[in-house]
């Protein structure tokens, strides 16, 4: 069978949840072989395994960390060179989808970016996309070379599938021409303990209706009931009243979640478009005629200091 | 030498529109208004501000791929303070991909001259942020991109310097001149025309090229040499209209009872 490249998306060998999602898809057109640059691929190594991934190769090499993006092309294309495979690929994460186009300039191949789903096709992987803040969905395909595509996480659900995951070392140059934009300092961020936001189950986001960085707990609070990720609207970003990390949307991250609850947020096309594609949408809006209702399964008209404390106290509740 | 920077900007369908498909499965862009990607008027604003930061010792070419009527967006870029336009504008242009749409911004940017390229983080309609990226490889130039700050120190033979905020990590970078960057929506607001700039726009020269004028073949670029195809686009059904109800004092119970009903709880 056709072997399929999966770009490991990992930090120091912890491999985060899409790029599970991305084996279980690439079983779909082919065998998974995973690229895990950087430290870690011994740790890494099983869990690629477990979810299907025939061999993992790997490289580590300082340029990776002290220059930007261009040297995990050097790499990926190295492993492209060794394989031959029917497609590659990577998580649509920012990183992701500059190392799949600048390998696809490379290889002279089309990419396909922000894929929600994968299947075979008589003529190569159909990916199916969301567009126009997810008011269209696409299926396309690549015409030209080995096809690059990125796919948005929360697009499958994980499978386990034992294979061999045979960790082999991978021979990679980096050019001097990939030592062009040096990264002069990282400051990794500051873990919140809860869950990442594009990977969450559960998203509790407040807006402008949320009036000040002080009243964000009420936000949080309902999340930790949950067990949920935290976002934010553009509105409440800009006002300074939360990280813009954690801003959903078309220039925040865009989720997809089990559930969205969305608190004093109005739904302007634009945050739309970060979290349209959710499987179960509630609001919490005092404003009766607010966009944000047009989407939802449950909608509370109400204030939410009234209805926000109340909701988390009955989930605590229940959860005993 | 003054620094010549050339800022790319997309004339896209108004997102707050209706925007659709046309028949070929391309974007329609003769029904639906459109505009300056508001993604790229943040790449207009620091090419302006780098050039106030210089003295004024820099000169701002915008350039657009597109249609006829992307002219208006490079109007737009022009009253904000670019100096000059450039707009590749062909017939067989039309459905061109990412792919093809970088190989012509990289002839364009190299025809005109460069020390520094600014894009957007995202244009609104496509969304995939990879042009910069693109552009990068194909010029072989170092790509500072997603930046939430930048500036140049130093001139055409200088660097630059940008605060990229990624998803795990906030990362301080710099590259030596010349370079592609790209700067996201938190990179300070963009100015307003003001009405002596939309004066000063219509006398501020536009130069019009074509495929031939870039030495681009019609069938690198366009639906046929597309390196992807769309091959069907389905208007997402309208979501099932949801319960509202008005909260009386019990609009967290109901709410929990019904997420406790979907097994959320
Ligand atoms: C290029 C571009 C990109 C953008 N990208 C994004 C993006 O990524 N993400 C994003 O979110 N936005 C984005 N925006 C901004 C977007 O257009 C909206 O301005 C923004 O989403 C509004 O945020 P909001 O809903 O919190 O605020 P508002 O629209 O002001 O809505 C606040 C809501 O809170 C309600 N409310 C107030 N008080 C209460 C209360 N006590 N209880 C209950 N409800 C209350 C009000 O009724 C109102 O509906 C973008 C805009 C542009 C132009
Ligand atoms: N047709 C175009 N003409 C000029 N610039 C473009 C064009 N398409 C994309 N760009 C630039 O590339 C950036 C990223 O676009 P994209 O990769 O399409 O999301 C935009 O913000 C623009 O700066």
């Amino acid at each position: 069978m056709a072997e399929v490249l999966v770009y490991v998306d990992h930090v120091d060998g912890a491999v985060r949840k899409p790029t599970l999602e991305l084996l279980t898809l690439a079983r779909r057109i082919g065998e998974p072989v995973a690229v895990h640059l950087g430290p870690g691929a011994d740790t890494a190594a099983a869990t690629l395994a477990e979810h299907g991934a025939v061999k993992v190769l790997t490289a580590d090499a300082p340029e990776f960390a002290d220059y930007l993006v261009a040297p995990k092309v050097d790499a990926l294309q190295a492993a492209y060179e060794a394989v031959s495979p029917a497609a590659v690929l990577l998580p649509s994460s920012t990183e992701g989808k500059e190392i799949g186009a600048r390998l696809a300039v490379r290889i002279g191949s089309g990419i396909i970016t922000d894929a929600v789903d994968l299947e075979a096709g008589d003529e190569g992987p159909v990916a199916t996309q969301s567009v126009f803040a997810a008011s269209y969905t696409t299926k396309s395909r690549i015409t030209k070379g080995t096809p690059v595509i990125t796919v948005k996480p929360n697009s499958a659900a994980p499978e386990a599938a034992p294979a061999a995951g045979t960790v082999e070392q991978l021979a990679v140059t980096v050019a001097d021409a990939s030592k062009g934009t040096k990264v002069v300092s990282r400051t990794p961020r500051e873990s919140t303990g809860r869950p990442d936001l594009t990977e969450a189950a559960i998203v509790v986001s407040g807006g402008r209706g949320v009036n000040g960085a002080e009243n964000f707990p009420v936000i949080e609070a309902l999340a930790d009931s949950l067990g949920a990720a935290v976002g934010a609207s553009r509105a409440a970003v800009d006002a300074g009243w939360y990280p813009h990390t954690n801003q959903v949307g078309q220039t925040g991250k865009s989720v997809s979640p089990q559930l969205y609850i969305a608190a004093g947020i109005s739904g302007a096309i634009q945050h739309r478009a970060g979290m349209q594609t959710s499987k179960t949408i509630v609001a919490i809006n005092k404003d009766a005629e607010a966009p944000i209702f047009d989407l939802v399964d449950y909608g509370v008209v109400g204030d939410l200091f009234e209805v926000v404390p109340a909701l988390t106290d009955e989930v605590k509740t229940r959860k005993g | 030498m003054s620094l010549r920077i050339v800022v790319c900007v997309k004339y896209v369908p108004d997102a707050t529109g209706d925007r659709h498909f046309a028949e070929d499965l391309t974007v329609d862009r003769d029904d639906v208004d459109g505009l300056l990607s508001e993604l790229d008027e943040y790449a207009v604003e620091q090419a302006l501000q780098i050039k106030e930061a210089a003295d004024g010792d820099a000169e701002i070419t915008v350039l657009t791929v597109g249609p006829e009527d992307a002219n208006d967006a490079l109007r737009k870029a022009l009253s904000m303070g670019a100096d000059k336009g450039v707009h590749v504008e062909d017939d067989d242009l039309h459905g061109t991909d990412a792919l093809g749409t970088s190989l012509v911004l990289a002839k364009a940017v190299e025809k005109t001259g460069y020390d520094l390229v600014v894009c957007g983080m995202a244009s609104t309609d496509g969304t995939m942020g990879v042009l910069p990226a693109l552009l990068a490889e194909r010029l072989g130039v170092p790509q500072v991109t997603q930046l939430s700050e930048v500036s140049v120190d130093g001139g055409p033979d200088g660097t630059v310097k940008g605060r990229r905020d990624g998803d795990t990590a906030t990362e301080h970078l710099e590259a030596s001149l010349p370079a592609v960057v790209s700067v996201t929506d938190q990179s300070g607001e963009a100015r307003y025309p003001s009405f002596k700039g939309i004066m000063a726009a219509k006398k501020k020269p536009v130069e019009s090229l074509e495929l031939d004028d870039l030495d681009i073949e019609a069938d690198e670029v366009g639906l046929a040499g597309a390196w992807t195809k769309v091959e069907e686009a389905a208007e997402r059904p309208a979501r099932t209209a949801g319960t509202i109800v008005k909260d009386e004092g019990e609009g967290g119970k109901q709410l929990a009872e019904f997420l406790a009903g979907q097994k959320f709880i």
